[in-house]
């Protein structure tokens, strides 16, 4: 046969009339999309390798340059979308697994986009949040389960001892990515974003690069099935340790950085010898059962004299209320759960779009579940998974979490168009690369005071939501589902996730 | 005030946009397109870019205290503006010798064949107000700073 011409995704619109041949886009271009023609004295473009990244319009002096979607189309239907024919043709010239990154795309049904938020009217006030107090304060740890205190002289004395605890000033912290799936700078601006703003920022698997340590109280420390990185002091140094079952963009797979990541920086962070494949095992080898479980969980609380949390983060499947009511039980002071549409670096395609829940009804069945068996004081939850904006957190939170991770919305606000290419290493603003051309494209100060400005503006909103409905401390919310009202939605699906129907009163 | 470029070669990603528009701020017409495109010849770039490898870093004239291009001008058309210390180059009465090109250390004086046989060097953009090599660097890799050290932002 005839063999199959590769369909670019994307169109580079020049305006001749505008291109002033500076060729910035031309050495700016990882994926070498623009070239310029000495001979004819043009910038021309290979249409077939553009990724959509954006990159090249936003740095064009003279607004030059467009990049649209092909509309050259195959002819596709209801069934055979597009993408699935193109994946077959690359499958068929590959044999090979099709990678992706980011979080799934799908079309399943959105459930932040069919819950309604309350307000107050008339029989309730409503709080201004700019005039008058707003607690968004927030604590992550096992809270016990009465408070014993005593008054002396006057003074309250708390006698009972409170577990260690997270303490943040929103509930909004930076998810798991690593040293290696992403670039040091776009962790330093992380970083120094979680520390200003008084949230925690999580290593991820990778280890704590030396770098960073003047940030590590305010991080959250992986140890994961590769066990990257992990020795007393990265335990030592910091805020808090998690435990990493899994992810909720490949639930079941281990993990792999190719060994042209794995620079001399990445093999001392992660402790693997430079240029060698970085293999997380799908499973920890230690962990085969909560009892293995609880062991780990104790190993890292005798390690750090019990002065740290220990959390432990499992993807959203369909068994996710029993298995986190396991997880709580053998002694984790917090559970992350990371939904269907949780991000990722690399991950094959058809594991991202097809395994997993959506986070708020895993969130949803966990809370109920915790609260049943008498065990929700025991551990705090924290959702994560797909968080696109202030509603969606306080929709979270409502639902029962303690507090979110956002991952890829921080990185969106470094500069992420979402091409999902993270796992080619030729990321062109600097975020999901090792490359030194690339990374330095990434200045950690104007990052970390994006990330802040975007922490702060949905810290802002939140306050607002929640002045509208009449509560002034997020404390307030937390679970309180009837605050919730779904539209759209079916009686299981309004039953899965505990809430009323639009219309439906108190 | 003394005002200073800084040039951070880390966070330099090698577009060299700061030349366009260092170009297009000493045009006649100040538009980039008309700079570019138009009938009048281009000026000579007062920012010079090097890069080897990975590392790149754009640098212009660093107005130095003891300037030698000061002391080898034969007309005095290169002299210091006493308020802000910068270096600056008179046009009219440059005489086209190029000693400054020849004693400039860091080589960021150029001739400038096409409009005059004059030299050409960054002159901070005292007119306009702000370097606008500082002002258009994607990646703040060209930063102002006063005689402390603190940045000044436009």
């Amino acid at each position: 046969m005839a063999k199959v011409k590769k369909i670019s995704e994307f169109v580079v619109d020049r305006d001749l009339e505008k291109c002033i041949k500076c060729q910035a886009c031309v050495r700016m271009c990882s994926n070498d999309v623009h070239i310029y023609d000495e001979e004819f004295d043009i910038v021309r473009n290979d249409n077939s390798k553009c990724v959509g990244c954006h990159f090249c319009e936003s740095i064009c002096p003279t607004e030059a340059i467009e990049i649209k979607r092909n509309t050259s189309d195959i002819k596709e239907n209801y069934h055979w979308k597009k993408e699935y024919i193109v994946d077959i043709q690359k499958q068929a010239e590959t044999g090979g697994v099709i990678l992706t990154g980011m979080g799934c795309d799908k079309h399943y049904k959105n459930y932040f986009d069919h819950i309604l938020l309350n307000a107050s009217q008339v029989t309730n006030p409503s709080i201004d949040p700019l005039r008058e107090p707003m607690e968004l304060k927030t604590f992550i740890g096992r809270k016990p389960d009465r408070i014993e205190y005593e008054f002396k002289n006057g003074n309250l004395i708390l006698k009972t001892k409170i577990p260690p605890q997270l303490e943040l000033e929103t509930p909004i912290m930076f998810s798991a990515m690593s040293f290696g799936s992403i670039s040091l700078n776009a962790m330093k601006s992380l970083a120094k974003a979680a520390k200003d703003f008084g949230t925690y920022w999580n290593t991820g698997e990778g280890g704590l690069p030396e770098e960073l340590y003047e940030y590590a109280d305010r991080c959250i420390v992986q140890v994961a099935s590769g066990r990257f990185g992990v020795n007393i002091d990265y335990l030592e140094k910091a805020g808090a340790i998690e435990i990493k079952i899994g992810q909720g963009a490949k639930p079941g797979i281990g993990g792999h950085l190719p060994g042209e990541k794995v620079t001399e920086q990445i093999s001392k962070t992660r402790m693997i010898p430079e240029g060698t494949d970085a293999l997380s095992p799908a499973p920890h080898h230690d962990i085969y059962s909560i009892e293995d479980l609880k062991q780990l969980i104790f190993a890292l609380k005798e390690a750090t004299s019990y002065k740290k949390p220990v959390g432990v983060k499992i993807a959203a499947v369909h068994n996710v209320a029993p298995i986190a009511s396991g997880i709580v039980r053998a002694g984790v002071d917090y559970i992350v759960i990371d939904g269907v549409r949780g991000g990722t670096g690399a991950a094959p395609k058809i594991i991202r779009d097809n395994v997993g829940i959506p986070i708020e009804i895993a969130i949803a069945v966990v809370d109920q579940r915790l609260r049943e068996e008498g065990i929700r004081n025991n551990a705090s939850i924290i959702a994560a998974g797909g968080f696109r904006k202030s509603s969606d957190v306080i929709k979270a939170i409502a639902l029962g979490a303690d507090a979110v991770y956002i991952g890829t919305a921080a990185l969106i606000s470094l500069g992420c168009h979402l091409c999902q290419k993270c796992y080619t290493g030729k990321c062109n603003w600097g975020i999901a690369t090792q490359d030194p051309y690339l990374t330095k494209r990434l200045n950690p100060e104007i990052g970390a005071k994006r990330v802040y400005n975007l922490l702060r503006a949905w810290s802002l909103e939140i306050k607002e939501m929640l002045g509208g409905m009449g509560i002034n401390a997020i404390e307030s919310l937390r679970g309180n589902r009837e605050q919730l009202r779904g539209i759209d939605l079916n009686e299981i699906e309004l039953k899965m996730l505990g809430i009323k129907h639009a219309g439906e009163a108190w | 005030m003394v005002k200073r470029i800084i040039i951070r070669e880390e966070y330099c990603i090698g577009c060299r946009l700061c030349e366009v528009h260092c170009i297009t701020k000493h045009s006649k017409t100040k538009d980039i397109i008309k700079t570019y495109k138009g009938h009048e010849p281009k000026p000579v770039s007062g920012i010079y870019f090097e890069e080897l490898g990975h590392i790149s870093f754009a640098i212009q004239c660093r107005h130095c205290e003891d300037a030698q291009c000061i002391e080898a001008c034969l007309t005095g058309a290169m002299y210091r503006n006493e308020n802000t210390k910068a270096v600056l180059h008179n046009k009219e009465k440059c005489i086209g010798c190029w000693m400054c090109v020849m004693v400039c250390p860091l080589g960021v004086i150029k001739i400038d064949k096409e409009n005059k046989k004059v030299a050409s060097k960054c002159d901070l953009c005292i007119e306009e107000g702000f370097p606008a090599c500082v002002e258009n660097c994607p990646n703040e890799a060209i930063i102002l700073v006063n005689e402390k050290g603190e940045r000044i932002e436009k």
